[in-house]
């Protein structure tokens, strides 16, 4: 009995965490799914975007100002990976890589802006100093505080944004990039334009949600964005794997990603409470990726039209 | 409308692998003209084309189009002048967008691509007339995915886009290789049509002679990088296989006129 109160009392926890890695999700949708290239510049960018947030709020910015400038210092990560994969031809999971990289050197920079020797690795914000947007604390109060409410009304803009903008011309040229870039080409697009949008776009989503995640857990820290592309990745699949028989329009495809990634946090939630030890957490999450991968896979070798043939 | 003036291309220079696949090529093509294009494999067909389309920089040579020197604009620049239909069917089209969208990008070909809707209303009137000539019952799957159709539709699909905004010259890159006898005719047929609605200057490249000769008004055969073999108006209605096999002989020197560009 104990274990389902606990459980019961964890789950606003999850379904808030679940809605700020969803934003994540949506920009990881955008790389991985539209334009068809698996960015690792999220894993830096995730924090990047946490570490000007919070050092932003901490020398007193407004709360909109820090906000922008996450987004921006996401749009410009982005446009690095994205130089780096078509202006200087290397293969885009090793632009990815590399930015990661040097994000971590300039994470560090930015969280120890003002300090003795311009480093830091952790950085952290009090909810009782400074009017964070959304806090873990106010999590299961029935408020306008509570991050849920918050998270919800910053989905529901970032994906109406992300609807219009994939149904204008240049969002179209986006997609056909993606979809057939010889095709894209052939119809006049600059698909190295496109591509670099598209990874600034996805990153700068990323970013936004690195400020959310930081005022949320009430610190940045240099390793918040470790694995977080397995996470996003993940949080896309889920949705797609359960969600891409039902969900056709493109909006709704976002929101099963952002359902992916509660789902995801729901079933973390699950398993810790099960006795699992957080030090495993990754393990299982690699796994949990491995499998939802996996699945449309094997589906279609062993139960889809040919199959018997092939058995 | 198009002038090739000796362009030479090498892949792969100064290594083993080494090909040339242009040698000092030039042709000139007027306006209105439809061209057919043979030869062996590996003669310079295909990258000639590709060299016209930009989709690689030529090593020396000039390309004009339409009196504008096009020789070091990107691929996506030249597409303001560019139809282009490939031999693969999966290559000209978005197969997870839709018809629809598929339609709408090549409709923006060669505009610059803001802010505004990617489709509008009255664009999907005329998609849907458009789609109606083809015949395929297209017109009422406006919004299906075009990796629903198949490969004889796609192509179908395809030429449509190459054409919804008339390219000052259109690039047919064996564009019914890949399709079954009865869909490629048919293809073929469209291809004659859209062809002579707008009168459009047109090169198409094939393997299938008779379909060269039958199709066009003047025909060139590449060997080895360049063009070989020219004939056009009277002369080009009167050839026959065997004449061209006897040409192409004569041209390249050898006798091996290869059954595989008979039987294409």
């Amino acid at each position: 009995m104990n274990f389902f109160v606990s459980l019961l009392n964890s789950l606003p926890g999850a379904v808030a965490q679940g809605l700020v890695w969803g934003i994540m999700a949506v920009g990881v949708y955008v790389t991985y799914k539209i334009l068809d290239v698996a960015d690792l510049t999220v894993d830096g960018s995730l924090c990047t975007g946490g570490a000007v947030c919070v050092i932003m709020i901490l020398n007193g910015s407004p709360m909109w100002l820090a906000l922008l400038c996450a987004f921006l210092a996401g749009l410009a990560a982005g446009f690095v990976t994205g130089v780096f994969h078509t202006f200087f031809g290397i293969p885009a999971i090793l632009s990815g890589i590399l930015t990661q990289l040097a994000l971590y050197s300039i994470n560090l920079h930015i969280m120890g802006f003002g300090t003795d020797n311009g480093s830091k690795a952790n950085l952290p914000i009090s909810v009782d100093k400074f009017p964070l947007l959304v806090s873990a604390r106010y999590v299961r109060d029935l408020a306008i505080k509570n991050p849920i409410l918050v998270l919800l009304i910053f989905l529901a803009v970032i994906i109406g944004i992300c609807y219009w903008f994939f149904g204008t011309e240049l969002g179209c040229s986006l997609r056909a990039t993606g979809a057939n870039s010889k095709m894209a080409r052939a119809q006049g697009i600059n698909t190295n334009f496109t591509t670099v949008l598209g990874l600034m776009i996805s990153n700068g989503i990323v970013a936004l949600s690195g400020a959310l995640l930081s005022q949320y857990q009430g610190f940045a820290d240099i390793n918040m964005g470790r694995g977080a592309i397995v996470i996003g990745l993940a949080a896309v699949i889920i949705g797609e794997v359960l969600f891409s028989k039902v969900f056709r329009n493109f909006a709704l495809k976002l929101i099963a990603c952002v359902i992916g990634a509660v789902i995801y946090y729901l079933v973390i939630q699950f398993v810790l409470k099960l006795g699992l030890s957080t030090d495993d957490l990754k393990l299982l999450t690699a796994l949990v990726v491995a499998i939802f991968l996996a699945i449309p896979h094997l589906r279609s070798k062993y139960f889809g039209k040919g199959a018997k043939k092939r058995a | 409308m198009l002038e090739l003036n000796s362009i030479c291309k090498t892949f792969n220079p100064g290594t083993i692998n080494a090909k040339t696949a242009l040698n000092s090529l030039s042709l000139s093509i007027k306006e209105g003209d439809f061209v057919t294009v043979i030869g062996g494999n590996g003669a310079g067909k295909s990258t000639m084309l590709n060299a016209v389309a930009g989709v690689f920089e030529v090593d020396s040579g000039t390309i004009k189009i339409d009196g504008a020197d096009v020789t070091r604009l990107s691929e996506h620049k030249r597409a303001v002048f560019l139809g282009r239909v490939f031999q693969d069917p999966m290559m000209g089209t978005a197969p997870t967008m839709s018809i629809e969208e598929n339609l709408a990008l090549a409709l923006r070909r060669g505009q610059k691509r803001g802010l505004k809707w990617g489709i509008t209303n009255d664009e999907r009137e005329l998609y849907r007339e458009k789609l109606a000539t083809l015949g395929l019952g297209l017109e009422t799957r406006l919004s299906d995915k075009v990796g629903l159709l198949s490969g004889g539709q796609r192509q179908a699909l395809t030429l449509l886009m190459a054409s919804l905004k008339a390219p000052k010259l259109l690039l047919l890159d064996e564009h019914t290789a890949a399709l079954d006898p009865k869909t490629a005719a048919k293809v073929l047929e469209l291809s004659d049509e859209i062809v002579s609605a707008s009168n459009l200057t047109t090169m198409m490249v094939t393997h299938n002679m008779r379909d060269a000769i039958a199709h066009g008004n003047r025909l060139i055969m590449l060997d080895a990088g360049r063009v070989v073999v020219d004939v056009s108006g009277e002369e080009k209605k009167r050839l026959t296989v065997t004449d061209l096999l006897d040409l192409f002989s004569k041209a390249s020197g050898s006798s091996e006129a290869n059954d595989a560009m008979l039987l294409g």
